[in-house]
């Protein structure tokens, strides 16, 4: 049922678009996906996390959607629907909703701010509150490097925070995951660009507890081969 | 006929006496397919070319042209520079309706002038299709100078691409076609070459640009264009030919859709005596930019025997357009070097443009604090660096000064602001940081002088165009003052202009880089008073 609620909600969105756009203000679009894979434990992991954004320049429907999948199951899916709405010449603030596949099916409510910082970094942050009340956030931010012109390097840093311990998922309150990447791409095109990853995961805090408990280890450096494409 | 353009014109009563000085012209916008550098596309026309015929009017001549749309989405063709009624400048939503499909559109106007100008699309992205072409309007009483031939040298850029596809590209990711962004290793350069007590500028010089989230390499917005001469690749060497003795007059037009041209002929000096269509006094150049819509006429004096090459460096020196003036067709002369790419760089506030080496930033770090240079720039100059001694003299705004004063010369009544402005990120451009879809009309009082004054502040610069009343230059000429349809103003640059609103009605005044038009940089004037 929530899932439809949440068709529903961006489907409304998306219709609601050619009124937001105002005259001279024509409507584009923008597609970015990023997918690899990785051998985690003697386990092929596929991965994806990709967004884009259909709208004018002011208003726009901006959609996310990752997930982790093993053995061709997903363990991991969700997907965001987001109003974003350009504040400053930088910067767009987003609202909308976040639905969880997997593990879990779960609903969140969605607020962030996504844009350019300076110095080129590209900024994501949000705060979630799911439908149980749990409140979390995301703060993602990637820069770039050129060694040439299409050989480009892309660190980035992801950090999860939550509000509260939820054993049941073996969350700790506070910065429970981050990790740290490098991507080296070469840009065939903008549109074609094959990549490696090199990833550092490390948890923190009673979630570390928690994933000591279960595997032993807090942390995990992950090696990726992928393709990113825009459109 | 002396003067070869593809596809003359027809002029359906040209047969009847010429003293009625009253013609009809018949033009159709058309598709075409098009191949140039080996790759086909398909394009917008005028009678079956791009650029379409020429219009060659007289003085005082009662003009009627009937233009058939025979695309399937609206047309329109607008007369670059020419002052008539509102209602004819062909601007839709602003002067008329548009041509629809299938419909011929007439229009009638009285030419009350002479000089270059030249005629061009102003729907959708058609003219960067190749909706553009020459109007030479002969003057009733002879130009105060001597030439015994001329040729139209209309300058063009042609995308290896469709705009349409082009501008969405740009509203994905802006530096889409930039493939000449800084690198680590030109870090690693500029840092070795740099003297001991100046390597922390190099790495303060970048952070600054990273702070601004702008990049010096961001010179052009597009990349993949052909560079043509009257419709022909620099391998076509378009071939214009004199006679041993003649001076030439050579009228150049810059049609392009998003470049800039630095146009030279080695060997030979260009004496400019025309700046849009006016008379100016007379400057011997080497060189003279040419921005987006603007037209300049140079008489040279080619020596027998020889051939020269007439050569437009794009302003990035991604490419140029080149012909050849020679006494045989198909003959060749040495093609110049292009040069290196130039780099936008930081000079302090206040230092003004000559500065290259010292960059300091502003607490605030904005644009507003900073004025931009193109290094190497060769471009207007308020000229010390230009005008030194030894160097070739290149063509600045400084040196236009009119042949005769126009009749009004009031000090302005009021002075208006506009600031040129865009968001280089989401790629949309804007004045006074509106775009037009969000931007009321600017409104004239029929009678004023109007002081208008440009203000740059984006890292590029701007070819803005006032239709349907002339811009006087405020360039210290005083009285001498040159009017023009087209001013560009440069990076951190301010310019201002003396408008006389003799002419009643909607005009539209644009940025003429046309991704820009298209994006928002781009106002409607209303005139308010007077009659027709």
């Amino acid at each position: 049922m929530k899932p439809k609620i949440l068709i529903a909600g961006a489907l409304a969105m998306a219709t609601a678009l050619p009124a937001l756009a105002a005259e001279g203000d024509p409507v584009y679009n923008y597609t970015l996906i990023e997918a690899d894979i990785a051998e985690i434990d003697d386990e092929t992991v596929g991965a994806f996390d990709a967004q884009g954004w259909v709208g004018g320049d002011y208003n726009r429907f901006w959609w996310k959607a990752e997930g982790e999948f093993a053995d061709g199951d997903f363990e991991d899916a969700e997907v965001q629907a987001l109003y974003s709405r350009y504040i400053s010449k930088f910067w767009d603030a987003q609202i909308g909703v976040r639905y969880d596949l997997e593990p879990k099916g779960e609903t969140y409510g969605v607020i962030g701010l996504q844009g350019l910082a300076p110095y080129f970094f590209e900024v994501d942050a949000a705060a979630f509150v799911s439908s149980s009340g749990d409140v979390s956030a995301r703060f993602e931010a990637t820069g770039e490097l050129l060694f040439t012109q299409r050989l480009i390097l892309e660190p980035g840093i992801a950090l999860d925070f939550y509000a509260e311990d939820d054993p049941s998922r073996q969350i700790g309150s506070g910065l429970a995951t981050a990790e740290y990447s490098a991507q080296l791409r070469y840009e065939f095109t903008r549109e074609f660009a094959p990549y490696v990853e090199l990833a550092y995961e490390e948890a923190y805090g009673d979630t570390a507890d928690f994933q000591r408990l279960e595997t032993g280890s807090a942390d995990d450096t992950v090696f990726k081969v992928g393709l990113r494409t825009m459109f | 006929m002396r003067f070869k353009l593809a596809g003359l014109l027809i002029a359906t009563s040209s047969l009847i006496a010429p003293a009625a000085l009253a013609d009809v012209y018949n033009l159709e916008i058309d598709q075409f397919e098009r191949t140039v550098d080996g790759k086909t596309l398909t394009g917008v026309s005028i009678n079956g070319t791009s650029p379409g015929p020429l219009l060659r009017l007289r003085e005082g001549e009662d003009v009627t042209i009937n233009v058939t749309n025979t695309l399937d989405v609206d047309t329109s063709l607008h007369w670059h520079g020419i002052i008539l009624d509102a209602g004819m400048d062909g601007v839709p939503g602003i002067s008329f309706d548009g041509i629809a499909p299938g419909e011929t559109y007439t229009y009638n106007f009285t030419a009350n002038q002479s000089g270059t100008y030249w005629y061009h699309g102003h729907s959708a992205l058609q003219e960067q299709e190749g909706v553009f072409a020459p109007i030479i309007i002969e003057p009733a009483k002879p130009d105060p100078f001597e030439y015994d031939r001329e040729h139209v040298i209309i300058l063009a850029d042609w995308l290896n691409d469709s705009p349409y596809k082009a501008l969405a590209n740009l509203k994905k990711r802006s530096n889409y076609y930039n493939y000449n962004r800084r690198t680590v290793f030109d870090l690693w350069r500029d840092w070795r070459n740099a003297d001991r007590g100046e390597k922390t500028d190099v790495i303060q010089e970048r952070l600054a640009w990273g702070r601004m989230r702008m990049d010096p390499t961001d010179i052009v917005d597009i990349t993949g264009y052909s560079f043509l001469v009257n419709g022909e690749t620099p391998e076509d060497n378009w071939s214009g030919l004199f006679e041993a003795g003649e001076k030439v007059r050579l009228r150049f037009i810059n049609a392009a859709a998003m470049t800039y041209f630095d146009v030279k002929i080695p060997g030979l000096k260009m004496t400019v005596v025309q700046a849009d269509g006016q008379n100016i006094e007379p400057v011997s150049v080497d060189e003279f930019p040419i921005a987006i819509a603007e037209t300049f006429d140079v008489i040279v004096e080619p020596e027998a025997g020889q051939s020269y090459t007439i050569f437009a460096a794009a302003k990035d020196r991604s490419g140029y357009a080149r012909g050849t003036l020679s006494e045989t067709p198909g003959a060749e002369a040495a093609i110049p070097e292009l040069g290196p790419r130039p780099e936008l760089t930081m000079a302090a506030m206040g230092e003004g443009h000559a500065s290259h080496g010292a960059m300091a930033e502003s607490e605030a770090g904005g644009m507003d604090e900073m004025t931009m240079d193109m290094s190497g720039d060769a471009h207007r100059g308020h000229g010390e660096m230009l005008a030194m001694e030894h160097g070739p003299k290149v063509l600045s705004y400084d040196d236009l000064r009119a042949l005769t004063p126009y009749t009004d010369r009031r000090a302005p009544d009021r002075e208006v602001e506009l600031r040129l402005t865009g968001n280089m990120e989401r790629y949309f451009w804007s004045i006074n940081d509106v775009k037009f879809g969000d931007a009321g009309p600017l409104e004239f009082n029929y009678g004023e002088r109007v002081r208008i004054t440009f203000k740059n502040e984006t890292m590029m610069e701007h070819p803005m165009h006032l239709h349907g009343l002339w811009m006087d230059l405020v360039n210290g000429e005083g009285d001498m003052a040159p009017r023009k349809h087209t001013i560009t103003i440069r990076p951190g640059e301010t310019i201002s202009a003396d408008v006389t609103v003799d002419a009643t009605g909607s005009w539209a005044f644009h940025c003429h880089i046309l991704q820009h038009a298209a994006t928002g940089m781009f106002r409607q004037v209303n005139v308010i008073g007077g009659v027709q």
